[in-house]
């Protein structure tokens, strides 16, 4: 019940509020930092969009629209917030946030940093696990429309590897099949190590 | 002349039978879900993940290169490099020394087999210039015509290996490091190109790599 009323109450606020536009904005933003916060640094359950990457931002407002990205929470509230985002629209929001500068989460557990690290660098090559930074790059970055996730929060890396384990956004190759073999402490240590990766932070 | 024994014949031929089934059920086993089958998808698709679907290679934050149509002599090459740190790479490094030389071999020979398009995305600019330098070289600048150890068509051969269809980001990657990657601490085959990466300018490397990546 608690949840259908913040779905209501979140749903309410995004298909109504057209917060007025600051002399900088050329997109309504406000809608979007209802949820990710004013910064966009975002909260536990949504992520921060501050400093992700412009192409992978717009590719997602997108996936949002033609429901490809099928997530419960994607699925529950970006599916209807999106509904009358075009393609200009996409474009400026992933532009504004991609040029705000993020701060790190630092909300997992220290103690699995180095384990999540030393995945995140060489992989579990025994596991047939791949090394993420290959894509992801060396301070989790990400470049393209390949996402930043170093600062993200454990909570939404910690699901979204859950969710691709279990099937959800298919189309997403190669993560539903890395997901899948990632053992629980393993997702727990990529989370943790990532939600402590400053942005730019020298290695 | 012997007489034919009927029921011994027939006997034998109905043991024969169950012979054969039981050999091809074995095969069978073998091929489609046996232990050492199992090991090698499942070794294949970790490949895959970085290296993309039909090895087609894949952009990533680094370029992985294509393996598809590459010589297995060099791949295994390339393998002992990594584990011998002649060629530096952290993360191959990691892949390559818990690989099996059975496992190896196996993929090698997969991958060559495998012939799937270019990864395309690439720029086009300079493809032709690419295409003379590959086929003349650079006298003036010192650089030997690429083609007269890759082959006219870049398919390379044994231990040289095949220049087609290989990611553009890949190749400039590739001939603007030499120096820092390969040939680290005991000089080996890979020598050879040290010079040749060397006198080529970026704007020579980046028309190599528009006109090696569009090849099929």
């Amino acid at each position: 019940m608690k949840r259908i009323v913040t779905k209501l109450a979140l749903l309410t606020i995004v298909s109504c509020v057209a917060g007025p536009l600051l002399a900088s904005e050329t997109v309504p933003v406000k809608n979007c930092t209802w949820c990710h916060g004013p910064s966009g640094q975002g909260y536990s359950n949504a992520p921060r969009l501050a400093g992700q990457q412009e192409l992978y931002l717009d590719a997602q407002l997108m996936n949002f629209r033609t429901h490809v990205r099928d997530n419960p929470y994607s699925r529950d509230f970006m599916w209807n917030a999106v509904v009358h985002v075009d393609e200009d629209m996409a474009h400026g929001f992933a532009s504004y946030f991609a040029s705000l500068p993020p701060e790190a989460a630092n909300d997992g557990n220290r103690d699995l940093v180095a384990s999540g690290r030393n995945i995140f660098e060489f992989g579990v090559p025994e596991a047939n696990i791949a090394a993420c930074i290959v894509c992801h790059g060396p301070n989790g970055e990400g470049v393209r429309g390949i996402p930043r996730l170093g600062g993200l929060s454990y909570f939404y890396l910690k699901r979204r590897l859950e969710e691709w384990a279990e099937g959800y956004s298919p189309a997403a190759e190669p993560m539903p099949k890395v997901a899948r073999s990632l053992s629980g402490r393993d997702i727990e240590a990529l989370a943790s190590y990532l939600s402590f990766l400053e942005y730019g932070a020298e290695r | 002349m012997r007489t034919l024994n009927l029921p011994a014949a027939l006997h034998l031929a109905s043991l024969a039978a169950a012979l054969a089934v039981l050999v091809i059920a074995l095969h069978a086993g073998r091929a489609a879900g046996g232990p050492a089958n199992q090991e090698f998808q499942a070794k294949l698709n970790y490949c895959e993940t970085c290296h993309g679907p039909s090895a087609q290679g894949f952009r990533g934050y680094f370029a992985m290169p294509r393996l598809a149509g590459q010589h297995p002599q060099y791949i295994e090459n390339e393998l002992r490099a990594f584990i011998e740190r002649r060629r530096k790479n952290p993360v191959m490094f990691s892949v390559a020394h818990t690989l099996k030389p059975t496992l190896v071999s196996a993929l090698a020979t997969h991958f060559e087999k495998l012939n799937p398009p270019p990864y395309g995305g690439a720029p086009r600019a300079g493809a032709a210039f690419g295409k003379e330098i590959f086929e003349q070289g650079l006298p003036e600048d010192n650089v030997p015509a690429c083609f007269a150890c890759h082959g006219l068509k870049a398919e390379g051969r044994g231990q040289i290996p095949r220049l087609a269809g290989q990611l553009y980001w890949y190749i400039i990657k590739v001939l603007t490091n030499w120096s820092n990657e390969r040939g680290q601490g005991a000089p080996d085959i890979s020598a050879i190109m040290l010079p040749t990466t060397h006198n080529l300018t970026r704007a020579q490397v980046e028309a190599l790599a528009a006109y090696l990546s569009s090849l099929r």
